[in-house]
Formats: C-alpha cells, structure tokens, sequence
C-alpha cells in the first residue's frame, strides 16, 4: 500500500508542481498531452497491480479446508478464472497500445510552424542558429532558446560529435540529435516561462552538464529580443570593458568564439555576440554575472572538468577587464 | 564392437551396490590438487566455481553501486570525480549483466540441468570447463583495467560514435569490446551444451512433455544466447575494427552509420533481458510446487508461454531506440509487440498465481522470495507496459524511470529468484540447509531495502532527472528523494550482507540436509546431498513430470552402463527413449590452456592486428592436445 501512496502523492504533485525540468509540470502542447497518457497509463497499471496484489493476499492466506476439495473441480475453475485473466490482459493490452497511437496522432502539430530553429549538439553546449533567408538576419545563441509563446516552433536537430538527446519536459518529449542524421521535433509553449532542457542521451565526461533553457515569451518581447540579437556585438562604452575587448583580441579567445562586428569569427565555441544577455554560462553551469565569467575564464578546467574550453594565462588586471567586456556584451 | 571388448567391459548390473559405486567413484571424481582442480570437468565442481564467481562479481558490482549513491546523495558532491564515476557506471553495467546476470544463470543451467535430467555429466564437459575459465579471464580483464583507473567509460552499451575511434581514447572502449568478446565466447559454450545434454542426454521416459519447467527455460534461454550473441559478436568485433585497422562501420563522415550499432547492439541486448529473466522464471515454476506440495498448474501453457516470450524476444528490440527519430510505422509496430509481451508474461504469473491459491502455502524463505519476486516483477511488468507507449517513453527514455524499471525487472525479476533458488538449492550443492533465521532477515532487508531504494527513481525520472549524470545542481528539486534512495540503499545492502553471511555460516556448519529436505519431486532429489561425482548410482527412469511425487515406492532405474570408463546414456529428443552409451571426456589440463592461449590472443589483439595471426600459434597447439584422438570408441548403440 505504501507503493500505492506514493503513486497517488505523484498524480497529487501535478497540480501544485513547480519543478523546473519535470514531465508532470506540463506547459506546452506536446508536454500536456504525454502527461495526460502518462497518467492514464500509471493509473491503469496501478489498477492491474492492486488486483494481482488482492489475488496474491487471498491465494496465500485463505482458510483451507482440512481435506481437499473436488481436486478436479478446482483445476476446473482455475482454467476458467486464468483464462479470464489472460482475455483480460489482452484488453487492457490493446487499450493502452490504442490510447498510445491516439497519442502519437494527437503530438501532430497543428498548421505549419512559424519559426525554424538549427540545434547543434556539441560536447557539451548548445548551439542555436536562428536562420533567415537574408544571412544579415541570421544569428546564433547559446545554450539559451527564446520562442514566441502559443506558436509552432520546428528545430532541426543535430549533431556535431556524438549523440545527445534534446530534452525539455515541460514542452514536450525527447528527440535524439545523431551525427550524419537530422531529426526534426515541433512543440509549443502555451503559457511563458522559463523551462529548463538538459542533455538525456550520455555524450561522454561532462553530459552531466548540458543544460539550457527555453524562454518563452509573448511575440512582442520575442521580437525585441530577435532584433536586439541581430546586430553586432556592442562597443564597449566603459574604459574597463575596452580594455577587456583589446585582451579579448589579443589572447586565443578569438580562435574559438565569434563576436560579430570584431575580428573575432572561431567557430568552436559558443558565439559570444551577445553573451551578456543570458541567464547562464558555460550551459547552464553558472548564473550570468561578472564574478561567475570571470572564474570561469580563470579556471574552467576545475568548474567544468574536461570540457574545451583552455585556461589561458592572464594577469588579475586583464581577468577583470575580460570579464567586465563580456558583461557588457547584452 | 567385438566380442572382446564386450568380454572385458564392465558392466553395471554385474556388480553390488558397493562396488558400483566404489567403481564409479574411481572413473567419475576429480583428483585431488590444483592439477586435478585445474583439469576438473565435472558439470557440479565447474558450476560451483562459476556461480561463487559470479556472486563476488555481484558484490563487486553491488560496491560501485554504493559508492554512486554516496556521490548522487547530495547535489554537487566530490566524492567521485566524472571520469571516476562515468567509469563505474559503465562497471557496474557491465559487470552486473556481463559477469553476473548471464554468468550465473547458465552456471545454475549447468549445476541443475544435468541432474534434473538425470545424465552424469553435461554435454561437451571439456568446453565447459574452457568456458569457465574464459569467464574468469575476461572478469579480470575487465576488473584489472579498473584498478588501474583505465576501465571503459562509455556506458554498458558503448554507443558510438562516443565509443569510436575519434571521441573514445585510450583502450577503455577496446576492453569493454573484449570483455564482451570473452563472455560472448563463454555464453555460447554453456548454450550449446544446454541444449544437447537437454535433448540427448534425459533418462528414459522423460519426453518432451515431462521436462522439469526450469529445464524448458534454460533450453529456451540457450536457443536465444544462440540466435543473440551473433549480433554483440559482430557488433564489438566491428567496432574494435572501427578502432584498431580504421574501418568505417559507424564512421556517418564515411558512409557508416551511428545507428547501426544500436541495432546490432539492442538486437542482442533485449533478448539479453529474457536470457536472464527466462531462468529466473523457470526457478519459481520450480521452486513455487515443492512449497505448496502440488504440481504446478498449466504445465503446457508454461512451457509455450516460455516459447513465445523467447520468440517475441527478437521483436522487440527497437524500443530501446525510441527517440532516435523513426519512422511512424515502425514505432506502431515496436510498440506493439513490447506491449504483446506482457501476455505470456502474464500467463506466467497466473498459472503461479493458480498454483498458489491451489495448494498449502509453507513459508520457507525459498517462498518469501518468490512472492517477493511476484509482488515486485509486476510492478517492473506494468512499468515495461509504460514504456512500450512511443509517446510515454518519450518523456521518461534516459531518465531515473527507466533505471527503476529495468532494476525491478532485473533484481525483483531474476535476483530474487535467484536467491530463492540458493536458499532452495543449497543443500543440495553442499549437503547442508541454510538458515532459515538468517533468511527470512535477508529477505526483508533486501525486500524492504530495494522497494526503498527503487520506487523513489520513478519519480526523480518524472521530475526530469536523466541517468548517467554523475552530479546535479542544487536549484534542481531532487536533492531531497536522492538523498532518501541513497539512505535506502544502505537496507539494501544490508540485505546482501545477511545472505553473503548466512551462505558462508552455512556451507562449513549448516544443518544436514539429507537427500531430499523440501520433500521436492524433481530428479536432483534423488540422490545424496551434494552428489556424487557420478550423479546417479543408476540412471533413473520417469514416468511423469513429477517422479518423485509418483505412487510408486521406489524410483525405478536403468542398468547397463560400463563402469569401467566414463559412460552416459543418450535417448532420443522426443520420447527420451535409449538410444545409446556414449562415453564421456576424462579430465583434461588443454581447455585450462586453450583459454590462456585464447585469452592472450584476444587481450594483445586490443594493441595490435598481428595478435590474431601470431596468437593464434599457441591456440592451435592447445587444441591438438584438447582432440588428441583417445583410440577407444566414442559410443556403442
């Protein structure tokens, strides 16, 4: 009965759940159906345990009498009722694997979507290529997903090393991203918010630390925001956030990370244009602010151990004005 | 045969009871010594060596899963680093079905089956003793290359390309795909020998529809080790392949496919689930009658729900590849016949269930596991049910569900049979009983402990957390259930500890068991506890499916076997009638070395392409020796 309590304080949870990542904490029309099967199975499944349990209770302690009965009659009986029990699971077989498929039917997305995102997996990031027929309008995030709310959205999912597996289970169920492959996954937010994806498929040391987010707002902020990521990354006004640009140029940071308008164009990793307006570093890892850019350029070796990001040797002074540049980059 | 060779046989009805067995004693036991224990090829000493084995893998294996539940207890934990801990989950993967989970159950196949059929050894006894100890290299192998901080990291099924050649360095990934090159080779050994000691070598009179139910699974088990292991054969040799000479087989970037591996991998690895499970489900139909003294009910419908479990088997295997993005056909199709399992398991469970209810239950501990085995494998049944649904799976595939559910299956589903089935066949394997205090203390922490320790993950995979992450950050709302589930694991493995206990208390000082303490009616009963070298003073001769239960007095046997050499009897598949005597191989030190030159092969293959040509020089003179013809014919009809 404890298993069955538990089963019940779960269903109770869906109500009041405020998990950040969490398949019962369902905000997006792909998310809202699966919950809705998911407790139609789970409370199916718990009805078949509860009467096998029943039966179990009663073979193992009913009152025998002290000779046996009719032996044949019994055996008789048995056949009938194991018989019922198999016609029985059928059934509830076939009703489940029905309201499966029903499902499936259900995930299709309505209309044709109205925004389509590239996603590149990659040890162990996020890379989000918003992409326009006119390239000036193109740009690319990181680890950081903004969508309009109550609108279709497709991504393209793809690798760029190993498998990883796009997981947000507020919006909506998984879809592996495998290399040599593209696979496509629609969903919608229907409330905004902000909910939290994570990497479900093992790519190696520090799969533990693929996260991102998907902020979903009203169309107007979306667009504010799309247009603001547009352009190039801001010239720095304060002394200390210039000096930080020059470091910047001047140490490998640009061999691997873009920031367009400057000379920096690596493409290894995330593109930095507009760095200072996300909630996160390094997927999730760390809360945006100047301290937490500044470890991490410092040491990211020791916060994120094995990822591909190099320590590179600055004196305290050009750590400080670094990590003032990336802050202003909004 | 001449008339002078039939002059100076000996034959068994010539001789008194004590003499036969003095003679039969003299042909049939192993001598005494490492030599002699290094040549043993005796199915009983063979088994004993495999499961004890496999048992210290299982408390090996049970150690790295405490030692993930101390760094998962809290968020953010430095217990283990990540390399440390992604290298004992894919240990404790590996290990857990690789070294212990098969392993353990073909080494109960091999104690159990010839006795239940009532042989005096099992087919092929010199390949048997070959397979054990290339079980053991590639235990240590595996075990070895983990002391040394180099073991596999890539997760118990090594997806590529993480894996391959580009992202896996080092040789982790190259001794993962050895091990399971070395317990591939093992596993198919012990099949074969299942399945002709099960249809050649039955005492008379046991036809196909007398076969004790756990006989029936250990030959379906061993037709899918058959029709499995091929594919993971082909699956790791490719990929050391990938690795070693630079071929393409996964490589997308030049013509190869990511996703063939999965394919080849799960098209073994889900009929791996029943391999281990089939077992365990023929023990309880075994175990569950001598408890409630009645025949089991719906012997036919057991047997055939065995069958069609072992065929559904290979149809279900892309449900572990639910979201790499399928076609829609082909998730209808995959989800349908994961569902359709669930009838012959079903099937199971209420012919158990009639069984139960039909007879008079006696709580030994043998019992309480096996209604534990029945209250905790439904749930892990009904859980399988859920993630058979495409859409279902979606949310919880790689998450902490998924791991609950494979644990009841696996523990709930087959290691509590299987202790039921130590706690039962012990006295038969050492001639003492085990302790029913101790067990019934066992139990209950281990019943206990693993509902604690498992239900909670349901919920934690629910709530969005994967598998496979060695830490997770505090903001995230799981910390308070990991911390619950690690404190769990704790009774857990209490649990084991009392059986570790009271297995090694009693095999030095356990109560006499006698020939047949649980009044059972199988054929092992039948004969001293633990028997003798020979099995069987005479073969016996069946005449139901139960023998020993039937009205006659005394169980009736054969005679006309020689003594004077090893001598087994073969009868026909069907109707088990005599067909011939066959002998059977003396001791022999070659498959000893035939492993070793097998295992080095295999092991310098990892670092060099030449292992297979010059490697295979000292393999060919072990297997001159191995078949270095005897002069004496093999059998006589």
């Amino acid at each position: 009965m404890k298993v069955v309590a538990v089963i019940l304080s779960i269903i109770l949870l869906l109500s009041g759940c405020s998990g950040v990542q969490s398949a019962l904490d369902a905000q997006g029309h792909s998310a809202i159906v699966l919950r809705d099967l998911i407790i139609l199975i789970i409370a199916a499944c718990v009805a078949v345990w509860i009467a096998v349990m029943v039966v179990l209770a009663w073979s193992l302690l009913r009152r025998r009498d002290p000779e046996d009965g009719n032996v044949r009659r019994s055996e008789r009986h048995m056949t009938i009722w194991v018989s019922g029990a198999v016609a029985a699971t059928v059934l509830i077989i076939s009703g489940l694997t029905i309201a499966s498929f029903r499902t499936t039917h259900d995930l299709d997305g309505t209309g044709s979507p109205e925004l389509t995102i590239r996603v590149r997996g990659q040890q162990w990031w996020w890379q989000f290529i918003y992409e326009d027929t006119d390239p000036a309008r193109s740009f690319q995030t990181a680890n950081e997903l903004h969508i309009p709310v109550g609108k279709e959205i497709r991504v393209r999912l793809e690798s760029v090393d190993v498998i990883h597996s796009f997981w947000v289970p507020s919006l909506a169920g998984k879809l592996d991203l495998i290399p040599g492959r593209e696979n496509v996954l629609t969903f919608r937010a229907e409330r905004p918010g902000v909910y939290r994806g994570q990497c479900a498929e093992f790519c190696g040391l520090q799969h533990s630390h693929m996260a991102f987010f998907v902020i979903a707002e009203d169309e107007d902020s979306y667009r504010q925001w799309a247009a603001a990521q547009q352009g190039n990354g801001l010239e720095p006004s304060e002394a200390e956030a210039g000096a930080g640009k020059a470091v910047f140029m001047a140490k490998q940071c640009a061999a691997c990370h873009t920031i367009r308008g400057t000379a920096a164009s690596g493409t290894t990793g995330p593109d930095l244009t507009h760095v200072g307006s996300r909630g996160t570093i390094a997927a999730g890892l760390l809360e945006n602010t100047r301290g937490s850019i500044a470890a991490w350029i410092a040491d990211p070796q020791t916060l994120k151990p094995g990822n591909n990001m190099p320590i590179v040797p600055l004196t305290a002074d050009e750590l400080r004005q670094l990590a003032a540049y990336m802050e202003s980059l909004k | 045969m001449t008339v002078e060779q039939r002059s100076s046989a000996v034959m068994d009805f010539d001789l008194g009871d004590a003499e036969r067995d003095r003679q039969l004693m003299q042909r049939w036991a192993t001598r005494p010594g490492i030599l002699g224990a290094i040549a043993a090829v005796d199915h009983k000493v063979i088994a004993r060596r495999y499961i004890v084995t496999a048992f210290v893998f299982l408390a090996l294996g049970g150690i790295l899963a405490l030692a993930m539940r101390i760094q998962l207890a809290q968020p953010e934990a430095r217990f283990l680093d990540a390399d440390r801990y992604n290298q004992i989950f894919t240990m404790h993967g590996s290990n857990m079905m690789f070294l212990f989970a098969v392993p353990v159950m073909e080494a109960m196949a091999v104690y159990l089956v010839p006795l239940m059929v009532g042989t005096r050894n099992i087919a092929f006894p010199r390949l048997n003793a070959f397979s054990y100890w290339i079980f053991l290299a590639g235990g240590l192998l595996l075990w070895i290359s983990f002391a040394l901080d180099t073991a596999p990291d890539v997760g118990w099924f090594a997806y590529v390309p993480l894996s391959g050649p580009e992202y896996g360095a080092g040789k982790r990934a190259d001794l993962w795909a050895q091990m399971i090159t070395f317990t591939e080779l093992s596993a198919l050994a012990i099949a074969v020998e299942i399945v002709v000691t099960v249809l050649k070598q039955r005492a008379p009179g046991m036809s196909l529809d007398r076969i004790p139910l756990l006989v029936w699974s250990m030959l379906v088990m061993a037709f899918l080790v058959i029709m499995a292991m091929p594919a993971i054969m082909v699956a790791s040799s490719t990929l050391i392949m990938d690795r070693l000479v630079g071929t393409h087989f996964y490589n997308p970037a030049e013509g190869g496919d990511a996703l063939l591996w999965q394919h080849l991998f799960w098209f073994f690895g889900h009929p791996e689930v029943y391999i281990i499970f089939l077992p365990a489900a023929g023990m309880v139909s075994t175990i569950l009658p001598t408890f409630v003294q009645r025949p089991v009910f719906g012997y036919l419908a057991l047997v055939m729900a065995l069958i069609a479990t072992g065929i559904l088997a290979f149809g279900l295997w892309v449900h572990h590849m639910f979201v790499v993005g399928l076609p829609r056909l082909g998730e209808s199709f995959f989800t349908a016949s994961s569902m359709a399992i669930a009838i012959p398991a079903g099937i199971q469970i209420f012919c158990w269930l009639a069984t139960l209810w039909a007879g008079r239950p006696v709580f030994k501990t043998p019992l309480l596991f096996v209604i534990g085995f029945i209250v905790t494998f439904v749930i892990g049944g009904l859980t399988g049910v859920m993630v058979a649904s495409v859409p279902f799976d979606t949310q919880v595939h790689d998450t902490y569900f998924v791991v609950a559910h494979f644990h009841y299956v696996l523990i709930g589903g087959a290691v509590f049979p299987l202790i039921a089935a130590i706690y039962y066949w012990f006295p038969k394997m050492t001639g003492r009983m085990m302790s029913e205090k101790l067990g019934r203390w066992a139990f209950w922490l281990i019943f206990v402990g693993f509902h604690l320790t498992f239900f909670p993950m349901h919920i934690l995979g629910l709530q969005g957390m994967p598998r496979r992450i060695y830490t997770y950050q505090p903001e995230l709302p799981w910390a308070g259930l990991n911390l619950f589930v690690s404190l769990s694991s704790i009774i857990l493995a209490a649990g084991f500890l009392v059986f570790f206990i009271d297995v090694i208390r009693s095999w030095s000082s356990g109560k006499p068991a006698g020939e047949n303490p649980w009044n059972a009616s199988t054929l092992e009963w039948a004969t001293s506890s633990p028997p003798p070298p020979y099995n069987f003073r005479s073969i016996p001769v069946v005449d139901g499916r139960d023998p020993l239960w039937s009205k006659t007095d005394e169980l009736p046997v054969t005679s006309g076997l020689r003594t004077d050499r090893r001598e087994l009897l073969i009868t026909s598949v069907v109707e088990a009638l005599p067909e011939a005597r066959e002998s059977s191989p003396q001791d022999s030190i070659w498959p000893f070395w035939a492993a070793i030159a097998t295992s080095i092969m295999l092991i310098w293959s990892i670092f060099s392409p030449w292992a297979v040509v010059w490697g295979s020089i000292p393999m060919a003179v072990a297997l001159i020796g191995w078949f270095w013809p005897k002069g004496e014919a093999e059998d006589e009809s």
